[in-house]
């Protein structure tokens, strides 16, 4: 890995999971840990009983940092303790949403805060069996996390009877093979099985009933985890809920990336900036001269914003009332509810900011290729649709786009979504449903050819494509003139 | 019982009942391609999505009712799978509705988009799931301008089983039947997405006795059976019930034929035998039944020259007189587990009638599976014994006849479908008999010897009953007429009988059975008709 840029945090930022991440003075073996006081809140945690570390979570208010920001500790209580089946703990470090790069950072720099929110998770949870899932792509974060696992055995922190607990715990670190789909939690313990990580059916496979060799799992993100330690760390779950706002506790860490001066991480109490903060004060502004065009504001799969819309929301009043409100998308707040009540999401963090020089249909035509690469295969709508969308929008990129390619593209888009076995369907299908809804007019001026008669002759894209006089620049190169 | 509102009519259904079983039996046919009912439900084609919703909850959780006393309905935004689920009390669907008709014509618009539409060339026409349900449920027109994706064609995974990649629509229902069935987990997918290929595992085969299953359940032409593949139309074909006659098993089947020829054998469902399964073995052995071999009419014999075309009277007559002219313990008879129970129960007669207990039926021991195939390849032993034709240990009579004819101490052999050398009865044994009279479709070492050569017929052209390895009595149906002069087997041995004792009074097969239910407890009160297509087990065996 090449040495890590190392940037001084933002006065915006309140770094809590990602404290540690770009100092100096701070290396991720185990002994600078314990000198930062590392594994005191597991000495903590230790005395507590299981049933307080789940309130506590609960309290906390903590929601999924993976993406879909469900309640951890609603998550948690799906678990029923003492059952004739083992729990199971995973860790989903299979992060791979484009525009999303924070796991590593804890990985790479900090192993240790992860195995620690782990040891204290597999203590609330009765979990003596816990695993890492590490993205395949991730080589050198996996071997960092095998010799912190092995420090921490060392130090007595895992393996049988932990700090003379009676308590066992294992963690063992599986490396996937590189698909995107090993990062959805069925696909993942399916893949962690030996098997094709094919996503299974809710019902009936709910990991916290029918999970990892159909026994009750839970699969957690990285940073979720890491967020437990802290919980025991602030002194529980309500000091935890302090932090950011009512239902969007804690802090999240943003990955900004995209047409902005200083792309980065940024970690920052969940809902205390705005979207132009982040744009103008955390990531220096945009680049010299340029407009804002559009933001992926939750990893690539979020639906994407358009700068000059502007936005309906509904907000508490100082009487309590809701009042209807219009803001435009630099006062969106960045929370969970905030970004979904603009009919988009937190997700995964990734915000992807995007100025006046990106064609969109260049933009979609790249995410199209990502999901039609990274569609499993399973289901039909999303093995089928997946690949169509990608070469509709590859067509119109080389010239043969033809009338009512919007019209078809948003409707694959609809086939696909709420029709398939996991949320790859929507991740797939809702860049296609909202770039073609808020950019209509770029999808439409580049489909412009009438459609060709119906067979026979049977045309095919080479067909449409042939008769566009120059060399496609679209195949090459990322901007429109 | 719980209570499931189908398109807005509340129905009663016992609790476990699949969601999508229980509109079928409400005659709300959903469409589906990964779904089979004898595997496990991945939930993977999308095709059976309907519209869902549960029972309103009031804050106590108790259903809210409607004016009808019947729980309000709280429906599911989005279509759900019918396939994986159980019915619960209060559950509604509704199978049609917009929803649900939308989710239909967009998922057979996906199948199609990268699907070969060259249906007139598919072996699977008229039989193809995907073609019906497009009409059915589809959309009349295309909007996929692309290329399609190219993936292998021809491809052998087996020796009897054919893959055309483009066709596949990865339901994987043959993938799970290998691994879940067959127990011979060699089939799967590499690649992703739409480039999602069906492969064997490297260095393995598709050659599992019960491959050809697979062939059944693809909903679509990519697997295909070798022996059966542009053989024929499947729209010409008539089918026939039938049973599998190639072991002690005795799967159910349906027997396609054209024109008095048979083409295939299919397994058909009869969850007290065989499920929906059957194995390669038995379901291929048929050819026989148009081998250029075949026996085509009766023989005689006279001075070591065969008669040139003798007519049934004078073989069956001479076959009888020559019979009378010994003594019971002269004669020796050995029927076949091949046999059906009218015929044994006539052979029985007939060994009664000439008054020999010189009677037995050659064993047929083969290696049996776990599966389905049975170590015993005669389909009737169980019949035979109960007519008392084999004895009770199938086969120990036959030393004594064998001996008997090397001796000189039996003078006549009736031989029923069998080879003598089978009963370790050598060539110049039997050259030593006055009397060999041979009934069988195929020549083999002993019919070349008989001095009266009756031409029978084979399964699939007989009607008739046997008793499978269970105590199961099942029935045989006529699909193709007898070639040429050849007469089914109970006729020959009542002519037998009747040059024997004179006229007994059997004019058609129920007449058989008439009597032989008459005279045997375990099938009193059962006629063919009886039986009917699934069977009936006995139970005074």
């Amino acid at each position: 890995m090449p040495a890590p840029i190392r940037r001084k945090p933002h006065p915006l930022e309140r770094r809590i999971v990602f404290a540690n991440i770009d100092r100096e003075d701070y290396t991720p073996d185990i002994e600078c840990y314990l000198r930062h006081g590392g594994y005191e809140d597991l000495r903590k945690a230790i005395t507590m009983a299981p049933d307080a570390i789940v309130n506590e979570v609960k309290a906390s208010g903590l929601r999924g940092r993976g993406g879909a920001g469900f309640p951890c500790g609603v998550k948690w209580g799906f678990i029923r303790r003492g059952g004739p089946k083992p729990t199971y703990l995973i860790c989903n470090a299979d992060e791979s949403e484009p525009g999303t790069f924070k796991d590593r950072y804890i990985i790479h720099q900090d192993p240790h805060q992860l195995i620690e929110g782990m040891i204290i998770s597999s203590f609330a949870l009765d979990v003596h069996l816990a695993y890492i899932y590490i993205r395949g792509e991730f080589p050198e974060g996996a071997k960092i996390l095998e010799k912190a696992i092995a420090e921490a055995r060392e130090k007595g922190f895992l393996g049988k009877n932990l700090l003379g607990t009676g308590f066992d715990l294992d963690i063992y670190v599986h490396r996937g093979a590189g698909a995107y789909i090993c990062g959805e939690e069925t696909g993942l313990i399916e893949s962690l099985e030996g098997k094709r990580a094919y996503p299974r059916i809710k019902p009936p496979y709910f990991p916290a009933v029918l999970g990892l060799y159909q026994c009750p799992t839970i699969v957690n993100n990285v940073e979720t985890l890491c967020n437990i330690k802290h919980i025991i760390a602030l002194g529980g779950g309500a000091e935890y809920a302090k932090i950011g706002r009512p239902n969007n506790t804690g802090t999240r860490v943003l990955c900004v990336s995209g047409d902005v001066v200083r792309p980065g991480y940024f970690e920052v109490e969940v809902g205390s900036v705005t979207m132009g903060q982040v744009i103008n004060d955390l990531c220096g502004g945009l680049k010299p001269g340029r407009k804002l065009k559009a933001i992926i504001p939750g990893g690539s799969s979020a639906k994407v914003l358009r700068a000059d819309e502007t936005y309906k929301i509904k907000e508490k009043a100082a009487d309590g009332s809701m009042v209807e409100k219009e803001i435009t998308i630099n006062d969106i707040v960045m929370d969970f509810d905030s970004l979904a009540a603009v009919g988009s999401m937190a997700g995964s963090g990734g915000v992807i900011i995007m100025d006046d020089t990106r064609d969109m249909v260049w933009v979609l035509n790249n995410l199209n290729a990502f999901y039609a690469h990274e569609s499993c295969g399973q289901c039909t709508p999303c093995r089928e649709g997946s690949l169509w969308m990608r070469k509709i929008t590859d067509r119109i990129m080389a010239g043969g786009g033809v009338e009512r390619d919007p019209d078809v593209l948003k409707n694959v888009a609809d086939n696909i979504a709420g029709k398939t076995i996991c949320a790859f369907g929507e991740a797939c299908s809702w860049p296609t449903q909202s770039f073609v809804l808020k950019f209509r007019e770029e999808f439409q001026g580049k489909s412009t050819k009438p459609l060709p008669p119906p067979t026979p002759p049977e045309y095919v894209s080479e067909v449409l494509i042939g008769e566009h006089e120059e060399t496609p620049k679209a195949l090459t190169g990322g901007v429109a003139e | 019982m719980v209570n499931v509102q189908i398109d807005g009519v509340w129905m009663e259904f016992p609790k476990g009942t699949r969601l999508i079983e229980a509109c079928a039996q409400a005659n709300k046919f959903i469409p589906r391609y990964c779904y089979h009912p004898k595997l496990s439900s991945p939930g993977n084609c999308r095709m059976c999505l309907i519209e869902m919703g549960m029972p309103k909850m009031t804050p106590d959780r108790k259903p809210e009712l409607g004016p009808d006393g019947r729980p309000l309905i709280n429906w599911i935004p989005r279509p759900q799978i019918s396939c994986a689920q159980d019915v619960a009390e209060g559950m509604a669907v509704r199978t049609n509705s917009q929803m649900a008709q939308d989710a239909r014509k967009g998922v057979l618009e996906f199948l199609l988009i990268n699907h070969p539409l060259d249906c007139p060339i598919c072996d699977q026409a008229g039989e193809c799931r995907l073609q019906e349900f497009s009409v059915e449920f589809g959309r009349a027109d295309s909007r996929f301008l692309e290329e399609k994706v190219k993936k292998p064609k021809h491809v052998e995974l087996g020796p009897r089983v054919t893959l055309d990649d483009e066709r596949c629509i990865m339901c994987s229902r043959c993938i799970r039947f290998m691994r879940e069935v067959a127990h011979d987990d060699v089939l799967g997918f590499v690649e992703r997405g739409s480039y999602t290929t069906l492969t064997c595992h490297p260095d393995k085969k598709l050659d599992s006795n019960y491959s050809l299953n697979t062939v059944d359940i693809c909903p679509v032409g990519a697997l295909t059976s070798n022996d059966f593949r542009f053989k024929m139309r499947v729209w010409f074909l008539k089918e026939t019930k039938s049973f599998c006659t190639s072991c002690a098993t005795g799967c159910n089947t349906t027997i396609s034929s054209r024109e008095n020829v048979v083409y295939r054998q299919t397994p058909r469902e009869n969850n007290d035998v065989n499920e929906v399964w059957m194995c390669d073995y038995g379901r291929l052995n048929f050819h026989y039944l148009q081998s250029e071999e075949r026996l085509l009419g009766p023989g005689v014999k006279v001075l070591k020259q065969y008669e040139e075309a003798p007519t049934w009277e004078i073989a069956l007559s001479r076959s009888s007189a020559g019979l009378k002219s010994f003594s019971g313990d002269q004669i020796a008879i050995i029927a076949s587990g091949g046999n059906t129970n009218e015929e044994l129960f006539l052979i029985r007669k007939l060994a009664e009638a000439l008054g020999t207990s010189y009677l037995d039926i050659i064993p047929h021991i083969g290696v049996g599976d776990e599966i389905l195939l049975d170590a015993d390849r005669n389909p009737n032993v169980a019949g035979a014994k109960l007519l008392g034709v084999s004895a009770p240990t199938p086969g120990a009579h036959l030393k004594a006849i064998a001996e008997g004819i090397r001796k000189g101490a039996i003078k006549a052999l009736v031989i029923f479908g069998e080879d003598a050398v089978d009963a370790g009865i050598t060539e110049a044994d039997l050259k030593k008999l006055s009397l060999l009279v041979a009934v069988n479709l195929l020549p083999n070492g002993t019919t070349r010897l008989a001095d009266y050569l009756l031409a029978g017929v084979g399964f699939a052209e007989k009607r008739g009953s046997m008793i499978n390895r269970k105590g199961r009595i099942q029935r045989l149906n006529r699909a193709t007429e007898p070639p040429g002069e050849s007469r089914d087997d109970w006729e020959i041995i009542r002519d037998l009988i009747a040059g024997v004792n004179g006229s007994n009074g059997l004019y058609a097969i129920e007449d058989v059975f008439r009597q032989m239910a008459a005279a045997t407890p375990a099938l009193s009160g059962l006629s063919l008709s009886k039986i009917g297509d699934l069977g009936v087990q006995l139970q005074n065996l």
